[in-house]
C-alpha cells in the first residue's frame, strides 16, 4: 500500500520573527517495493520530509497515511511505526554507543520488545545483510573505519525489518569506493528483501544509476516527480535550483548539438555508450 | 522541543545599549543587582522600575524576550516564597494546622519577588544585547588586576567563550542523536526515574564521544594558528570607552544616588 502525503506542510517556530515554511503543500506518494531518490538542494527540506514518514516531526498540517491509516490518529502505535518505517540519519556512525557492534545492532529490536534470542537473530542477519564478516561483530563500534561505522548504522535500523527504508545522504563524506559500496549494499537490499527504498542526497550522480523514480524538492515543495530520464532531461530547471543532472546527460546534449544522431535522454553511462556507438554504426 | 532552550540568547538590534562597551554593562548589572538587595522600600523600588524599563526601552529588545527567560525559575521563585511565605516570624494574618502567614512574611515574599524578578530581567537584558564573545572580552578586562596574583584570566576568559560558542552545536547535537535513537525504538519520555537515567545512555554516550571529538579538532585547530595563551596576545579589536560609555556610567552614577535617596527618604 506505501505511504501516502496529502498537502503536508511544515512550519519551524510558527507565529514568531522567525517562522520557516519548510514544507509547502507537499503531496507524494510512496508504492512498495519502489527505489527513489529524494534530490534537493542544501535547505530544500529533504530532511524535514524524512522526519515526517516516520513521525519524529508531526507536520502543521496536512495528513500522512501508512498503509491506509492516518498517522496521526489518536491511539496510533508510534514506536511500531517507527520499526516499519526505519530511518538512517546522516553520518549514522555517530550514533553507535554500545561496548561491542553486536549489542548496537541489538538495540533496535530490542526495544521493539522482541526476546534476547528474536533480536539477535536479527542482528546477526542484519550484519550480514550489510556485508560484515563475523570477526568484527565483538569489536568495539568506535575501532571500526569509517565504512565500516555506516554499515553497522545501517544495520540497526535493517535489523528492525523495516518494511520502508529511508536513507538519509547515506555517501556524505564517503570516498568514491566507500561510496559505491554503499549503494550498491543498497541496491542489494531492496532485491533481496523486496522492501521500497528512499534515498535521500543531493547528488544527481549517485541516484542517476540505481532508482526507478526521482522526486526533486526546491524550496519546500516538490518540484518534480518522474522517473530519472524525464527529469534529467530538465537539466536547465535542475540548475536553476541549484542541482545539476549527470555528466552523462551533458555530453549527450553536447553532441546532439554538434550534430551527431543520438538520443539525448541516456541516464547511465552504459546507456550513453550504446548510444553513441549506435550512432556511430548508422 | 530543545530549540527552545535560550541560555545567553543574543538579541541582534541598532540601539546604543547594544553598542555599549561591555565593561559598562557588567559593571551597571552588577551594580543594579547590589541596588536591589539594599534597600526594603517600594520608594527605592518605584526608581528601580523606572530605571529598568528606561534601560528595556533604549535597547530596543521586545519585551517577550526578556520575559522567555523568567520560566526557567517560576520553581525557585515558588520555593523562595513559600519560604518566606511560612517561616517569617510577626504578626498572624491566617493560620491554619501549624502553618502562620505573617503580616511581615506577606511582604517579605512580595519584595522577594520583586527582586527575584528584576534580578533575572537585569542580567537577561545584558545577555540579551551583548554578543557572548564582547562579554568574555570585557570580563577578562576587568579581571586583568587579578593577573597579578597568578589567576589565569586570560584562560579562564577563553574557555568560557569556547564553552559559550558550543551550547547551540551540541543542543542541536543532542536533539539530531535524539530523533536518531528515537528512529531505532528508544523512549526517552516513559519510565521511573531510574528506567529514565538508564535510557539517556544511548543519547550521552554519542554526545560525549562527539564533543571529545570536537574539543581535539579545536584545539588541534588552535595549535596549528600558534595559539600558546595570553601571554603577550594583543586584540585585533581592543575595548576602548567612547564617549556614550562615560555617559553611561555618569547615568549610573545618577541611577544609584537616586535609589539611595529614595531608599533613606522615601515617603514609603
Amino acid at each position: 500500500m506505501g505511504i501516502i502525503l496529502n498537502h503536508v506542510s511544515y512550519v519551524y517556530s510558527e507565529e514568531t520573527s522567525d517562522e520557516i515554511r519548510a514544507l509547502n503543500d507537499v503531496n507524494i506518494k510512496i508504492n512498495d517495493g519502489e527505489f527513489i531518490g529524494l534530490i534537493g538542494h542544501t535547505g530544500s527540506g529533504k530532511s524535514t520530509l524524512v522526519q515526517h514518514l516516520n513521525g519524529l516531526l508531526r507536520a502543521t498540517s496536512g495528513e500522512i497515511y501508512y498503509n491506509g491509516t492516518d498517522i496521526y490518529e489518536k491511539d496510533y502505535n508510534m514506536k511500531e511505526h517507527r520499526s516499519k518505517v526505519g530511518l538512517v540519519f546522516q553520518y549514522p556512525e555517530h550514533q553507535l554507543f554500545e561496548v561491542d557492534v553486536f549489542t548496537d545492532v541489538c538495540f533496535g529490536p530490542k526495544n521493539l520488545g522482541l526476546t534476547k534470542n528474536e533480536a539477535e537473530l536479527r542482528a546477526f542477519d542484519a550484519l550480514k545483510q550489510v556485508g560484515l564478516s563475523e570477526e568484527y561483530f565483538y569489536q568495539s563500534p568506535f575501532d571500526l573505519s569509517g565504512g565500516q561505522k555506516r554499515r553497522v548504522a545501517i544495520a540497526g535500523v535493517l535489523a528492525m525489518k523495516p518494511e520502508v527504508l529511508i536513507l538519509d545522504e547515506p555517501t556524505a563524506g564517503l570516498d568514491p569506493k566507500g561510496r559505491d559500496e554503499i549503494l550498491g549494499l543498497i541496491r542489494k537490499l531492496r532485491d533481496e528483501n523486496n522492501i521500497s527504498i528512499l534515498l535521500v542526497s543531493h547528488s544527481m550522480e549517485d541516484v542517476a544509476n540505481y532508482v526507478d523514480r526521482i522526486i526533486v524538492m526546491s524550496k519546500g515543495s516538490v518540484l518534480m516527480d518522474d522517473i530519472p530520464r524525464e527529469v534529467f532531461g530538465r537539466y536547465r530547471e535542475l540548475e536553476a535550483v541549484g542541482l545539476a543532472a549527470p555528466q552523462v546527460t551533458y555530453i549527450m546534449h553536447a553532441l546532439k548539438e554538434k550534430g551527431f544522431a543520438v538520443n539525448p535522454l541516456a541516464t547511465t553511462i552504459e546507456e550513453a555508450k550504446d548510444e553513441i556507438l549506435k550512432g556511430f554504426v548508422r | 522541543m530543545i530549540r527552545d532552550i535560550t541560555l545567553g540568547q543574543y538579541y541582534q538590534a541598532d540601539s546604543p545599549i547594544h553598542k555599549m562597551d561591555p565593561r559598562v554593562k557588567l559593571i551597571g548589572t552588577i551594580c543594579y543587582i547590589i541596588s536591589l538587595f539594599l534597600f526594603r522600600s517600594l520608594s527605592a523600588y518605584a526608581v528601580a522600575t523606572v530605571f529598568l524599563f528606561a534601560v528595556i526601552h533604549i535597547s530596543k529588545v521586545p519585551f517577550r524576550f526578556i520575559t522567555k527567560g523568567m520560566k526557567s525559575i517560576v520553581i525557585l521563585m515558588t520555593i523562595t516564597v513559600a519560604f518566606n511565605l511560612f517561616l517569617t516570624p510577626g504578626d498572624i494574618l491566617v493560620q491554619f494546622w501549624r502553618l502562620k502567614i505573617t503580616r511581615q512574611g506577606v511582604e517579605a515574599s512580595g519584595y522577594m519577588i520583586l527582586r527575584l524578578t528584576y534580578l533575572i530581567i537585569g542580567s537577561s537584558l545584558m545577555t540579551l544585547t551583548t554578543t557572548p564573545n564582547n562579554l568574555t572580552d570585557g570580563m577578562e578586562k576587568l579581571l586583568k588586576p587579578l593577573s597579578v596574583v597568578k589567576v589565569p584570566v586570560h584562560e579562564v576568559a577563553m574557555m568560557m567563550s569556547i564553552a559559550l560558542r558550543f551550547i547551540p552545536i551540541l543542543l542541536e547535537e543532542t536533539d539530531k542523536i535524539m530523533k536518531a535513537q528515537m528512529a531505532r525504538g528508544a523512549d526517552f519520555e516513559s519510565g521511573n526515574l531510574i528506567q529514565k537515567a538508564r535510557n539517556l545512555v544511548p543519547l550521552l554516550v554519542p554526545l560525549f564521544i562527539s564533543a571529545f571529538r570536537r574539543a581535539n579538532d579545536l584545539a588541534m585547530a588552535m595549535e596549528a594558528r600558534c595559539y600558546r595563551g595570553g601571554e603577550g596576545r594583543t586584540k585585533m579589536k581592543p575595548l576602548m570607552y567612547h564617549r556614550r560609555d562615560y555617559c553611561a556610567y555618569g547615568t549610573l552614577f545618577l541611577y544609584l544616588a537616586a535609589i539611595i535617596a529614595a531608599g533613606k527618604w522615601g515617603p514609603f
